[in-house]
């Protein structure tokens, strides 16, 4: 999974909820149907909150690992 | 028995009505009656957190929940209008906590705090709330009531509606609050 090739770079170290989420949501258009976002945030809440908006926006999580103090998303845009 | 053309036609017109749903976005209404920096912070976390899920969000305020929207004008055309202008916030970023208040120290307080965390101040959520279309009214009754107009809000802020409005949203929402 680590080999995906982030279409845009996110950095959400130090945002609180509902930011991490809203971020996200925020630059999912910037990135082409089918492209990947890497996001990397500090809020454990994050690692429910971005999982619950894809579901919901119909978008997916390929990734939601823990790494250390940080949380690291691979979010693809579906539509 | 081998389904018949009717059949075929039934069944999409059930898939038709069933994919419609998914279609139109979710919604959530809110009434926020409370003017606390601490229950507005809970409001506007919501209210942007569910806009950012892609959900339409009606927020309908009314009474002490009328300071989120002031601009920092003053108000009131008699005295008790004045009165009431003079002893409460003008601006969302003034709002008391409903605990812990002793007149402002604690408002002081709590922004220390959450500045200490990266907490995202008041009234930037709710500027962000407007800039990801989270529809906002006044209720128009309580303006009237406490003398607010419409000129002390901030810009974004839709025109006064009263409950009718509210509840033909509330209606349509999957999640409806009282804040």
């Amino acid at each position: 999974m680590n080999d995906v090739n982030p279409d845009l770079d996110l950095d959400l170290r130090g945002l609180l909820c509902p930011m991490p989420m809203v971020k996200v949501s925020q630059n999912i258009s910037n990135v082409p149907v089918g492209g990947v976002i890497r996001a990397v945030a500090t809020d454990a809440g994050s690692m429910a909150d971005i999982p619950a908006w894809a579901k919901s926006t119909g978008n997916e999580v390929l990734k939601a690992e823990k790494e250390g103090d940080e949380f690291v998303f691979l979010v693809k845009r579906v539509k | 028995m081998s389904p018949g053309p009717d059949v075929d036609t039934t069944l999409e017109q059930v898939a038709a009505v069933a994919a419609e749903p998914s279609d139109k976005p979710k919604k959530l209404s809110m009434v926020v009656f409370s003017g606390d920096m601490d229950r507005l912070f809970g409001a506007f976390i919501i209210a942007t957190g569910a806009a950012a899920m892609g959900m339409e969000v009606t927020m309908f305020f009314t009474f002490w929940g009328l300071v989120a929207l002031r601009n920092g004008t003053s108000t009131g055309r008699t005295l008790f209008g004045k009165m009431l202008n003079a002893m409460t916030p003008k601006m969302i970023e003034k709002a008391h906590p409903s605990k812990f208040a002793f007149f402002g120290m604690g408002r002081w307080m709590f922004n220390k705090m959450m500045h200490a965390c990266g907490v995202t101040p008041l009234k930037e959520l709710r500027d962000l709330a407007i800039q990801l279309n989270v529809k906002m009214y006044g209720c128009g009754m309580s303006m009237d009531v406490m003398e607010i107009p419409q000129s002390a809000f901030v810009e974004g802020v839709q025109d006064p509606v009263g409950v009718g409005f509210f509840l033909s949203e509330a209606q349509e929402s999957q999640i409806t609050l009282f804040i």
